[in-house]
């Protein structure tokens, strides 16, 4: 079996932060931990090539950078494709999610990496691949790589893929139908027996969680600060110039607003399939509220108010989708130098 | 900052400055009064919005 596999400048060798810049290089045979991956693998596998490439330079040039993989990963006729692991470094992670769902969707091999679940690479790529959890200690390399090698030979082989519990990936929140004895009224009272008694039960739904949102700090000075409007109930202007979809919408939008003291429902539609948009149609400033937000502006309550609004459609949308939208949003704020954001929400 | 009328929504994804919005279907509107007593409306909505975030 010949493995292509995937590294950062970091694990690759090639240095810290300082060579985070570097492009996409290439190398024959295993380098770094893809030594000791190949070992674990068995005698028939071959790490033929490692790609290595700079955390910085890969998240910027993302789409060159995925052709230029899938072009490597083709020409090694590689059986196997392997990313990271990447424990929790945020860029690392990201990358090697989008490689392993670019190979396997366009090549249709086997995919595996690693990385921790806080990592923001699991969320967006957990549904799609399987991800190892590494945890956040990089100290345990080889229990990782133990058991992605042991996943990645079961996925070579077609085998039947374990609970995420049994074979150490995330959740994918996939559902497999199952033939069990007990009917559910009886799993349900004996959970509930159990959890009464104080004993350890397992669910067979696990809910959705979020990890708790750290508060930004407060607007020191309001009267110097840029603020920006977002909203997600889906006011584009006519036309809908960047075709977002009124439901599980995969796009949003920036909208300039220089110069206009009051939103036009001449100007603008709505794509949302989730409330009556006759109200907001009429009079656009009760979604983004432009009027008032000028009205504060002129009187120097706020600083300025960013000459571009935001929006997309917050509907029946997968959550790894909604957090990648989010991401987006803010590093966009981030690269305006916006220092606060109103989101109207319906 | 996120004005909305959804607060279990909002609470539930762990958005931590909140204002409660006019209904789902104008968050900081009110198609029921007169077109001034409705923008006075809104700047209340916006300004507790602008007073939380200096919180």
């Amino acid at each position: 079996m010949r493995v292509v596999h995937y590294l950062n400048q970091f694990f690759g060798g090639l240095g810290g932060e300082e060579k985070a810049g570097t492009g996409l290089e290439s190398r024959d045979g295993a380098v770094g931990p893809g030594k000791l991956l190949e070992q674990l693998l068995g005698s028939d596998c071959q790490v033929v090539t490692t790609l290595i490439c700079g955390d910085n330079y890969a998240v910027e040039n993302r789409e060159a950078l995925t052709a230029a993989v899938l072009k490597k990963v083709r020409t090694a006729r590689a059986d196997l494709f392997v990313a990271g692991p990447c424990f929790l470094a945020g860029r690392y992670g990201m990358v090697s999610g989008a490689l392993c769902a670019a190979v396997q969707s366009k090549l249709n091999i086997p995919v595996i990496t690693a990385m921790a679940a806080e990592n923001p690479g699991a969320d967006l790529y957990r549904e799609f691949i399987y991800i190892v959890d590494s945890g956040d200690n990089g100290a345990k390399m080889r229990d990782v790589l133990t058991r992605m090698a042991a996943l990645a030979q079961k996925l070579m082989r077609h085998e039947t893929i374990g609970s995420p519990k049994e074979e150490g990936y995330l959740a994918r929140g996939l559902i497999r139908d199952e033939f069990v004895e007990r009917t559910a009224g009886e799993r349900l009272v004996d959970m509930l027996l159990k959890k009464v008694r104080g004993e350890p039960f397992e669910s067979e739904m696990s809910p959705t969680t979020f990890a708790p949102v750290p508060k930004p700090p407060a607007i020191a000075d309001l009267t110097k600060a840029r603020v920006m409007l977002v909203t997600d109930g889906g006011l584009v202007p006519k036309g809908n110039p960047d075709k977002i979809q009124g439901s599980a919408a995969t796009r949003w939008g920036l909208y300039s607003i220089k110069g206009c003291q009051d939103l036009d429902g001449a100007d603008y539609e709505i794509s949302h399939g989730g409330y009556d948009p006759q109200f907001v149609r009429q009079d656009p400033d009760r979604l983004v509220p432009l009027d008032v937000m000028r009205d504060l502006e002129h009187e120097g309550v706020i600083g300025e108010l960013h000459e571009e609004f935001i929006s997309t459609s917050g509907l029946s949308n997968p959550l790894s989708n909604t957090r990648r939208m989010g991401r987006e949003m803010a590093a966009k704020a981030k690269q305006l130098g916006i220092d606060a954001i109103i989101l109207t929400s319906t | 900052m996120q004005i909305t009328a959804a607060l279990p929504v909002a609470k539930m994804v762990g958005a931590n400055r909140l204002v409660l919005g006019n209904g789902i279907v104008h968050v900081v509107g009110d198609a029921k009064v007169s077109k001034e007593d409705e923008k006075k409306l809104r700047r209340r909505l916006v300004e507790q919005a602008l007073a939380a975030m200096q919180k």
